[in-house]
């Protein structure tokens, strides 16, 4: 077990060369894309814990971000809460809304296609009820009152914030690896295989999803807060916009779901192809997105297992058809 | 030690059991048997938790358990095995068994360990790092009784883990369950090979329609007119018996 | 009161006809290869600027361009199921939701890079035509559309019960390897269904374009819109989603017209959750025993 496979090092590796890099290289515009894709690698490990450890895949995380980020900036800017309290209520309300659409969805039986429908509209709503009401800034969205320095959660410079998500991602990683590791882990998984089996020996398939969604909450909220204090700014589309919810599966998935590493794996090649066209063939908003498309589809048809699986050390599908089986009718 | 009193299970207008009683004793290993579509994965499930009985009790250790979900009857020691195997195909053996092992297992490495001790139980410590969807349906088989008995079942409910085993792997597979009786583990068992039932069981029910027509020790029952016609259509018992007499 | 009612319903009911034929393409492919088609609402988009283009380009009229659309739609969906759903999912349930999903990323975003994100439209004569209804005026082009999404609603209903093809999908529909050993074509059916599913946004499209406008995130709002009335009409269910789509339109003008433009939109997500919460087979369906 503690020992790491061969496939696990070279990534491991990889990433680490990829994160050291905005240092040793630095420039502007390669710091702000590394940002980024930090960023969105701690929203894919978020979704790993659900949609890979736990098997339930949502196509809305976006709920919980960009709760976690409203939440955070609501409370700084309409209560004139300190950064750091606004930050914890952030990361709470993520695993709060996580664990609220968990209940209702799970409760009444959701699975698969069903699930990742429902998860789908709870985002949908958000953004609506967001771009709708004064309190969240409605059209306009929320601007942190800009007060830098670290005393205010701001950041002097990009390599602060960069240092600052970099830490980020390493504790997520962190937590979703003792997760994996520990008996709800061990839950999470067998759910994710057969739930009735899980139920066989003993598992609370309700309660165990839950409490993925909510841990997944919290991770994808911290995200939410990481980009507003780096930003100092949030609005609907930003928040609870599909991008984000299409974000936080694609790297799971292309790196590898239910593994610790594919997530971040994932984003990170992603992000450089989004990189590498942006820069070869020309800016065009969307192209990037159409290579990722690509990228998804390609990973589908060769690479069932994602990237980990091809370097190896990895065990076998963590997305089965079980897992998608369409809910029975109540 | 498990109590079923009058359980009623309907699906629609079809009857799936009805009215069936019948008892445990700790320590024993008791045969549920009948024909195909009789209803004895149906009680089965119905026992477990994962149906709920339209009518009558089911009490386990002096405790009422129906209605109650499966999880529960499970942490109460009760764990049922499926005729339709489902192993976790996506982990390895080891894993597998910890999964079951960790109901009383906080911690991964005692999991883990457990895990290793109950596989050497049903035979499998060879097989510990093997991908469970790479075994033959023997080994599937077992790995189905290694994840329950890993739960720590007072009562251990087994569906057919003998079909569609081939002559020497019944006779491999025989030992194992009386050896886990031995350990003090009580078994209710469905199942079609009539070698295993007889060398293995001390009592038997049979299951037909939906009731329970009869219970006894299997060299009774198999000697039993209504237990014959239900295995071999009306009029057989009479039939098989005339061809006696004429031997 | 009534005065503002009356049209908002009866506006709601043109809107919901196209609602019903989207979707009715939508359940038809879900009814039968059973996988939620992320890419129904992107292939909609891209069949409003194939709609738009004719137009732009060839000076042809919608309602003239419908019956080169649906067919060129039909062709387009039967070639995505056969060589790039099927083949890039290797058939597993997760897998082809997930390519529908690139897909539909490819699709929009391809829109986006080639025709930028500029709201377009087209001027017809007809466009402000009006025909009155009792208390209301309704838009010609809009009775047109719910005129014909009925005529099609009603095509694909004889399709389905009449022909040897309607036969075809509904055995793969129950059984797929019953009819697959009775010597149908699996994979060719899935495909056809799966083409006249895409043939549906294809003729919704033309109907659409003299009223609406056509953008790269145009699909999005009428995929959930889609979903939401397949699983409210319950899911494969045709005429189920005949009649969730109008519902769904008069649903939606009434949140309109007492909520606000913005928020009105709540009122078919929170339909469409509660239908799945609640009755995940459908309004119509009977309760499962």
């Amino acid at each position: 077990m503690g020992r790491l496979d061969p496939g696990g090092a070279v990534a491991a590796l990889v990433l680490a060369l990829c994160a050291v890099s905005p240092f040793v290289l630095p420039s502007d515009a390669w710091i702000g894309f590394a940002v980024n894709a930090v960023l969105i690698s701690v929203l894919a490990l978020a979704w790993n814990v659900t949609g890979g450890f736990a098997g339930q895949m949502s196509f809305g995380h976006a709920a919980l971000y960009g709760t976690g980020a409203y939440v955070a900036a609501m409370l700084q800017v309409r209560l004139g809460l300190n950064p750091y309290l606004a930050a914890v209520a952030g990361v709470a309300a993520g695993a709060g809304i996580g664990a609220a659409i968990g209940a209702l969805a799970f409760r009444y039986g959701l699975r698969g296609s069903y699930f990742a429908l429902v998860t789908l509209a709870f985002a949908e709503v958000l953004r609506i009820l967001a771009s709708s009401f004064e309190i969240t800034g409605a059209g306009s969205g929320l601007t942190l009152p800009y007060r830098p320095g670290l005393a205010q959660f701001q950041f002097p410079d990009r390599y602060a914030a960069y240092a600052f998500v970099l830490a980020l991602c390493l504790v997520a990683l962190a937590a979703t690896a003792a997760v994996k590791r520990s008996r709800l882990g061990s839950n999470m998984i067998a759910v994710r295989e057969n739930e009735e089996a899980a139920a066989a020996i003993g598992i609370d398939a309700f309660r165990v999803k839950l409490l993925a969604m909510a841990i997944s909450g919290a991770i994808a909220g911290a995200a939410g807060v990481a980009y507003l204090q780096i930003q100092l700014f949030i609005d609907a589309p930003i928040a609870y916009g599909s991008l984000i919810s299409v974000e936080a599966l694609l790297g799971p998935i292309i790196g590898g779901a239910g593994t610790l590493l594919g997530p971040i794996l994932g984003t990170v090649v992603l992000h450089i192809v989004g990189e590498v066209v942006k820069t070869g063939i020309g800016g065009a908003p969307g192209l990037n997105l159409v290579f990722y498309g690509a990228v998804l589809l390609v990973i589908l048809r060769f690479l069932p297992n994602g990237l980990m699986g091809l370097l190896g050390g990895l065990r076998r599908p963590a997305r089965t058809d079980a897992a998608t089986r369409p809910a029975e009718a109540p | 030690m498990l109590s079923v009193q009058g359980v009623t299970k309907r699906f629609g207008g079809l009857l799936a059991v009805s009215d069936a009683t019948l008892d445990v004793a700790e320590g024993r290993i008791v045969a549920l048997i009948g024909p195909n579509g009789a209803g004895k994965t149906t009680l089965f499930a119905t026992v477990a938790g994962f149906l709920k009985p339209n009518a009558g009790t089911v009490t386990f250790r002096g405790e009422r358990i129906d209605g109650l979900p499966p999880h529960r009857i499970c942490r109460l020691g009760l764990t049922r095995t499926f005729q339709i195997v489902q192993p976790f195909a996506g982990l390895t053996v080891r894993e597998n068994i910890a999964c079951g092992a960790h109901l009383h297992h906080a911690k991964r490495r005692d999991a883990l360990d457990r895990a290793a001790v109950i596989a050497a139980q049903v035979g499998m410590e060879r097989m510990l790092d093997q991908p469970a969807q790479d075994l033959t349906v023997a080994g599937r088989k077992r790995l189905e009784l290694a994840r329950a008995l890993a739960t720590e079942p007072k009562l251990l409910l087994l569906d057919e883990v003998m079909a569609g085993l081939i002559p020497s792997e019944v006779a491999e597979i025989i030992p194992t369950i009386r050896r886990i009786r031995d350990s003090g583990v009580t078994i209710l068992l469905i199942e079609h090979v009539m070698q295993a039932v007889m060398s293995l069981s001390e009592e038997a029910y049979v299951l037909n329609q939906g009731r329970i027509i009869a219970h006894g020790t299997p060299a009774a029952l198999v000697r039993d007119p209504a237990v014959i016609e239900a295995y071999l259509g009306h009029g057989a018992a009479e039939r098989l018996h005339a061809s006696h007499a004429h031997a | 009161m009534l005065g503002l009612v009356i049209p908002a319903i009866l506006s709601g009911l043109t809107t919901g006809a196209v609602y019903a034929l989207v979707a009715l393409g939508l359940t038809l492919i879900y009814g039968v290869l059973h996988i939620i088609n992320f890419a129904h609402g992107s292939l909609l988009m891209a069949a409003l600027y194939a709609a738009l283009f004719l137009n732009m380009r060839l000076g042809l009229d919608p309602y003239v361009a419908l019956p080169i659309v649906t067919v060129l739609f039909f062709c387009l969906g039967y070639a995505l199921q056969r060589w790039v759903v099927d083949t890039f999912s290797h058939g597993r349930d997760a897998n082809i939701l997930l390519v529908t999903l690139a897909i539909s990323i490819i699709i929009d975003n391809g829109a986006l890079a080639l025709f930028t994100s500029n709201t377009r439209t087209i001027d017809v004569p007809y466009a402000f035509d009006m025909v009155e209804i009792g208390p209301a005026f309704v838009p010609l082009p809009k009775l047109v559309a719910f005129g014909a999404a009925l005529l099609f609603a009603g095509l694909l209903w004889l399709l389905m019960r009449h022909t040897r093809l309607g036969t075809a999908i509904r055995a793969v529909a129950v059984e797929k390897r019953g009819a697959e050993l009775m010597g149908i074509d699996v994979k060719h059916t899935y495909a056809m269904c799966f083409g006249i599913g895409t043939a549906c946004v294809g003729a919704a499209a033309c109907l659409l374009l003299p009223t609406f406008y056509v953008t790269p995130q145009v699909g999005y709002a009428f995929v959930l819109v889609a979903f939401t009335t397949v699983v409210l009409g319950g899911m494969g269910s045709l005429g189920g989603a005949l009649v969730a789509g109008l519902l769904l339109g008069v649903i939606e003008a009434l949140c309109g017209l007492f909520l606000g433009e913005t928020l009105g939109q709540i009122g078919i997500f929170a339909a469409f959750i509660l239908t799945l919460l609640l009755r995940p087979a459908g309004l119509f369906a009977p309760r499962a025993a």
